[in-house]
């Protein structure tokens, strides 16, 4: 029996998650099948039939998906269930929703936000907000399991495999869409960038995140906020970094006027390097910075941009 | 409108988790337990609701052994009006836990849930959406806003693009992120109070769910470490060996 991977899309474009979920199956040596669901997606599925390691895309184009409510997700995502061993997602705020309820559907558990697939059915994941790594075996015949996807490469390209539509799509009545407020930017997203700076408290408010703009042009890279800049107003919520937020493992992550806490560190600790600036010389963050600046942000953010 | 509000001892989100020697599990041997974050915001909203006229009661269960007593007491102090305590030693699986929800459901006939979107203990972000499935009921996750609307409630969720709002029409349940509330604290009165205010005890068996344990844990490790680098003394050192020594500008 093989893999179903459910990709993550948004405006039609294929997110890179995707990629990383299936380099994540690859040690599993089945053959991967890639459900891609939603409205107007021609243009995904044509991407993910060109990712490496996929065997076949199953396309769901349905104005019923256009915006993947988790009724909607879970009932088609059970209709295919039956051929499949395994069925990954990655762990995003639209796998976080529907997977749980195609699981409690299937009478089967899940695991969330595995780091590694030891085997068939055994599988790594952080609990406590990543200060501790468990390593779960599942006794179920069915895996249904979202995926870190910070902790995965992007799988290669391959020419393109064949792509086949399902109509039998459902719709429910029990919810429905009613708007979307979304943040525009120019910057890479969070979790695709390579480089990363970050706000915390220490910004003071929303207008000194203009500080970081012009090294995060010179960088090419997102900006992203601790919580406590998020809970002030000073950012809106998708910036957000840590536990609850977006987990990130960039090359470079600048954390600046952040303290550190063990909610933030949950979301960042995995980046390759990581410069802390921050005033106080005691601020936890500077254990885990590979270069700690202690200063006054206000004095070295210009400083930092003019020098790059 | 009555609104049922599952809550989770977990340890309190100020402790850092440490891994036992054997690396069997976590040790929580004397270690700070606390209401759930997440669970409290929802008690917190379910509490909001009411005050505002539109439910009539507040009903909070928890699925754990005696000491999580402690916990619905807490909620009880807070403003919830009766305690359910299933009582098990087991540390159950989320679906084992939706599954015994989804019974106290079926007894109580809520017609809103609202659950925390996440434990800080396991992490799983799970039991709410697997309520939902096991009720056929609409869910919205992650909600930061919730405005009752006759027989719909209107949520906002917090999505990785930015605010989502969908309808769902009630029944239905609802899992918190962060910014939905601030919760209030009990007050000395308040926690005399829910002393005297119901907490029924049941058992899975009562309940009649099988909750024999499907995962099991066969290691909890430290992550890797992060040593410590160094602190450099000004702005060019740094961008030097950002360049030169880390080679990631
Ligand atoms: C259940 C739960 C989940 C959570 N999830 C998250 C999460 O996902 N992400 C997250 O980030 N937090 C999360 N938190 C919150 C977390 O516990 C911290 O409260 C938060 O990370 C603090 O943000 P901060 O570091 O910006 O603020 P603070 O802790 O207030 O730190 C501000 C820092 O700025 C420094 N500073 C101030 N002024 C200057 C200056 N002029 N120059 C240089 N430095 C300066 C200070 O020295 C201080 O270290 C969560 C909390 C809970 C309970
Ligand atoms: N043992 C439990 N007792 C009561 N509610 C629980 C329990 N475990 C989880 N929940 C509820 O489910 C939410 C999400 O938990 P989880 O899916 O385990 O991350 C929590 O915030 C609680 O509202």
């Amino acid at each position: 029996m093989s893999v179903l991977i459910i990709a993550e899309h948004e405006h039609g474009v294929l997110k890179n998650d995707t990629a990383k979920v299936v380099s994540a199956t690859q040690k599993l040596g089945k053959s991967v099948t890639v459900l891609v669901a939603g409205f107007n997606v021609a243009a995904v599925a044509e991407a993910a039939s060109k990712i490496d390691g996929v065997s076949n895309v199953i396309v769901a184009d349905n104005a019923a998906l256009e915006h993947q409510l988790a009724e909607n997700m879970a009932d088609l995502v059970v209709d295919l269930a039956g051929d499949y061993s395994h069925i990954f997602a990655a762990a995003t705020t639209t796998g976080k929703n529907f997977m749980p309820r195609v699981a409690a559907l299937l009478d089967k558990v899940q695991i969330s936000d595995i780091i590694e697939v030891i085997d068939e059915n055994t599988f790594k994941r952080p609990i406590y907000a990543g200060n501790a790594i468990a390593t779960v075996q599942s006794s179920e015949d069915k895996h249904i399991v979202t995926v870190r996807s910070s902790a995965f490469d992007v799988a290669g390209d391959q020419a393109p495999v064949a792509v086949s539509s399902f109509d039998a799509v459902k719709e429910n009545a029990l919810s429905s869409f009613v708007s979307q407020q979304e943040t525009e930017s120019e910057r890479p997203e969070l979790t695709a960038a390579d480089v990363i700076i970050s706000g915390g408290r220490g910004m003071q408010n929303g207008e000194n995140f203009a500080l970081l703009n012009g090294i995060a042009d010179k960088l090419g890279a997102a900006i992203g906020a601790s919580r406590a800049a998020v809970d002030a107003g000073f950012v809106p919520n998708d910036m957000q970094v840590g536990q609850t937020g977006k987990i990130v493992a960039p090359q470079l992550y600048i954390a600046v006027g952040i303290s550190g806490a063990i909610q933030h560190l949950a979301g960042m600790k995995d980046s390759k390097v990581i410069v802390a600036i921050n005033k106080d010389p005691d601020a936890p963050i500077f254990q885990v910075a590979d270069y700690g600046l202690v200063a006054d942000l206000f004095d070295v953010l210009p400083e930092l941009e003019a020098s790059l | 409108m009555k609104i049922l509000v599952p809550v989770k001892r977990v340890i309190d989100y100020n402790v850092k988790a440490r891994v036992k020697a054997d690396n069997s599990d976590v040790d929580l041997n004397s270690v700070k337990m606390a209401l759930n974050p997440f669970c409290e915001i929802a008690v917190e909203e379910a509490i909001r609701i009411k005050e505002a006229g539109k439910a009539s009661e507040v009903v909070v269960v928890s699925i754990g052994d005696k000491a999580c007593q402690e916990q619905l007491r807490t909620a009880l102090a807070l403003g919830a009006d009766k305690a359910i305590q299933i009582d098990t030693n087991e540390r159950l699986e989320s679906l084992h836990v939706a599954k015994l929800l989804a019974k106290v459901v079926e007894q109580e006939n809520p017609e809103l849930v609202i659950l925390g979107k996440q434990a800080i203990d396991s992490d799983n972000n799970q039991t709410g959406q697997m309520l939902a499935a096991l009720t056929g009921r609409a869910q919205a996750t992650f909600a930061s806003e919730v405005v009752v609307d006759g027989d719909k409630l209107n949520v906002t969720r917090e999505v990785d693009g930015g605010l989502q709002t969908i309808a769902v029409n009630l029944p239905a349940v609802v899992t918190t992120d962060l910014r939905l509330n601030e919760p209030r604290y009990a007050t000395l009165p308040n926690i005399m109070k829910a002393k005297r205010k119901p907490l029924d005890v049941l058992t899975a068996a009562d309940l009649g769910v099988d909750v024999t344990p499907r995962i099991t844990t066969l290691k909890v490790e430290e992550p890797s470490k992060r040593e410590a680098g160094e602190i450099v003394a000004d702005v060019a050192t740094l961008v030097e060996k950002l360049k030169n020594e880390a080679k990631v500008i």
